[in-house]
């Protein structure tokens, strides 16, 4: 029943905050300079004077703002997040094509940088002056530094040139016949670039955390009463440290959802990966605010969803986080 | 470890002044001289370099997707037969310049926000960290996105932009200084002698805050460099200002015939980014000694 109630509280507290993104993107249209019909219509020229009168009516311009954004929030209540006239399609469909290649390039990169960080922490920290150690720590400071769509860019020319293994653009190759499992393996190949760029960023940053995580918790009281007790090193490590020294990576993998949504936009856009990164980076270069705005809401979205679900299997993974507590 | 003779009554009570041991320290760590090197060398190209190196970088100079060395360019030519090196050179100022100004925004808006929320407490925090909340939610890259395309780009809009989007980490950071500091007692007597709250906020707990913030401070211009690079690389940049950023974004497309116009302006922001980091580290280490254990 607790469980229930705190679930319904924080998806509460994740509705108002969508709320606040719309007010936020209903604010942006008004304030930017221009005829607010004509930002919302795009800079792409070729629009109409009857188009414009049109966008007026529909989103009431000519009426108080109180009633412009009910008007507004109605419409996205409807699932009408407006019009692209650019792609010539509403752009809640636009951006429903493109979300489920977001979502797996995200999935993907933080599973792989969530996992392998643990594991090379870990093993690190078993020798905090081993060679293992300071290449974490140099891995790290490197992986910090480096711009994640240039890595993506030296990756491209280096697999395309030289060692043609994996494919560098797209999702999936549109030529190839096959049944329902080539295709998945198609994708899977596809993604291997984008995956590793977007993961090898955040894996550098993870393992840092890691080692310094599992430094500290094997430092602690009841490791030496398991060492004490005569548990073997293995034991020690894996069975008794490694649940609360993974606690950090999982909350910082939470935090960093919407920088890790941002550097999908680059990655995408340099792998041709056809996310909404890569509709963002198509909508901006022609102008087209609403579907601009749209993703903004959209990937707003992803972010809050990933956010209770990190909240939850925190609570999954340490009981001591009393559910339904403060 | 020198072994110290027998200290002279005068000595023992001497205390090295917490600066000078800080700087000390700085300059004994290895990695952060290193950055602290390559930092000033990279300013100085920012400053000198123009005026030594006078090639309009925005000049057709050269035939186009020229291989470096050829002709004496070092770094090749791009696609408009402009100089790589000229580039380089003349694109860094803007690049440092937005990453300066850009650190700056996101610390004086997460600052202020930071310390009025761990100040008063109450429901000046509690507004003040929903809407902190709310702007960590929306993806940075994304929203900076947008704000730049509704403002047209100058580096000024840029600039500004990536503060607008990265303050919140900034916020947090302050908030919980000032709700540790405001509690000790040397607030608690300036208050008793009747400084008002002004004074308290600027002059008597935002100094104690310092150290924690300088270093965030070094670590956000850091990712201020990326975070222009990648708008530029996207084409969110001002077209008239030479950057790195902006030298990969207008290549992008050429990647395969001049990998070389992609490949050293990406390792100039590498490098740049490297330096200032490692200062930040460094700077890390010597504001608080027993972090470095770890």
């Amino acid at each position: 029943m607790q469980v229930l109630s705190t679930v319904l509280k924080r998806v509460f507290y994740a509705v108002i905050l969508l709320l606040a993104v719309l007010v936020l993107n209903f604010m942006l249209i008004h304030l930017a300079p221009g005829d607010p019909a004509e930002v919302i219509a795009g800079e792409m020229g070729g629009v109409t004077a009857e188009m414009l009168a049109e966008i007026r009516a529909t989103y009431g311009l000519d009426k108080p703002l109180t009633k412009q954004l009910t008007t507004y929030l109605g419409k996205v209540a409807r699932g009408n997040l407006g019009y692209s006239f650019y792609f010539n399609e509403p752009v809640t469909k636009l951006i429903l094509q493109r979300l489920p290649a977001t979502i797996l390039l995200m999935i993907s990169a933080m599973f792989i940088a969530v996992l392998m960080g643990t594991f090379l922490g870990v093993l690190a920290a078993r020798r905090p002056t081993g060679w293992l150690s300071h290449f974490v720590t140099i891995f790290a400071l490197l992986g910090y530094a480096t711009p994640v769509f240039w890595l993506g860019m030296m990756l491209l020319i280096f697999f395309a040139s030289w060692f043609p293994l994996f494919p560098v653009s797209g999702m999936y190759n549109v030529v190839l016949e096959g049944g329902r499992l080539t295709r998945m393996l198609d994708i899977l190949h596809h993604l291997v670039l984008p995956t590793v760029t977007l993961g090898v960023i955040y894996l550098a940053m993870y393992s840092r955390l890691g080692r310094a995580s599992m430094l500290d918790v094997l430092g602690s009281d009841y490791i030496r009463t398991a060492r004490a007790k005569g548990v073997s090193e293995r034991g020690v490590v894996y069975r008794h440290a490694l649940k609360n020294a993974v606690l950090p990576i999982i909350t910082m993998a939470g935090l960093q959802m919407s920088q890790l949504l941002s550097g999908a936009v680059l990655v995408e856009t340099v792998f041709n990966w056809p996310g909404l990164g890569r509709l963002a980076f198509e909508s901006i270069l022609r102008r087209d605010h609403p579907t601009i705005l749209g993703i903004l809401f959209f990937s707003t979205l992803i972010v809050i969803a990933a956010n209770l679900l990190t909240d939850l299997s925190y609570r999954l993974i340490d009981p001591r986080i009393k559910v339904g507590a403060k | 470890m020198e072994s110290t003779p027998r200290q002279q009554p005068d000595d023992m009570l001497s205390v090295e002044h917490p600066l000078k041991e800080m700087a000390r320290m700085f300059f004994r760590n290895k990695s952060a001289m290193f950055g602290l090197v390559l930092l000033t060398a990279i300013i100085f190209m920012a400053l000198a370099g123009p005026y030594i190196y006078s090639i309009d970088p925005f000049d057709m100079v050269w035939a186009p997707f020229a291989p470096p060395g050829e002709e004496g360019y070092l770094m090749g030519t791009d696609y408009l037969g402009r100089d790589i090196v000229a580039g380089i050179i003349h694109g860094a100022s803007a690049t440092l310049a937005v990453g300066a100004v850009a650190a700056l925004c996101t610390i004086f808006i997460g600052v202020t926000l930071g310390a009025l929320a761990g100040f008063y407490g109450r429901w000046v925090d509690n507004v003040l960290m929903r809407i902190t909340e709310f702007f960590q939610v929306l993806p940075p890259l994304l929203f900076a996105m947008v704000l730049i395309t509704l403002f047209s780009p100058t580096l000024w809009t840029i600039a500004l932009s990536i503060g607008l989007v990265s303050w919140t980490g900034v916020a947090r950071l302050t908030r919980s200084e000032f709700l540790r500091i405001r509690e000790q007692e040397f607030v608690m007597a300036a208050r008793s002698i009747g400084a008002r709250n002004w004074r308290l906020i600027w002059r008597v707990i935002l100094p104690n805050a310092l150290p924690p913030l300088i270093v965030t401070t070094t670590l956000i211009t850091g990712v201020a460099i990326l975070f222009e690079a990648g708008l530029s690389y996207l084409g969110l940049t001002d077209p008239n200002v030479m950057s790195w950023g902006f030298m990969i974004g207008s290549n992008r497309d050429y990647i395969f015939e001049s990998w070389w116009a992609i490949t050293f302006p990406g390792l100039a922001i590498f490098l740049t980014v490297l330096a200032v980091s490692l200062v930040g580290d460094g700077l890390t280490d010597a504001f608080n000694p027993k972090l470095r254990q770890l």
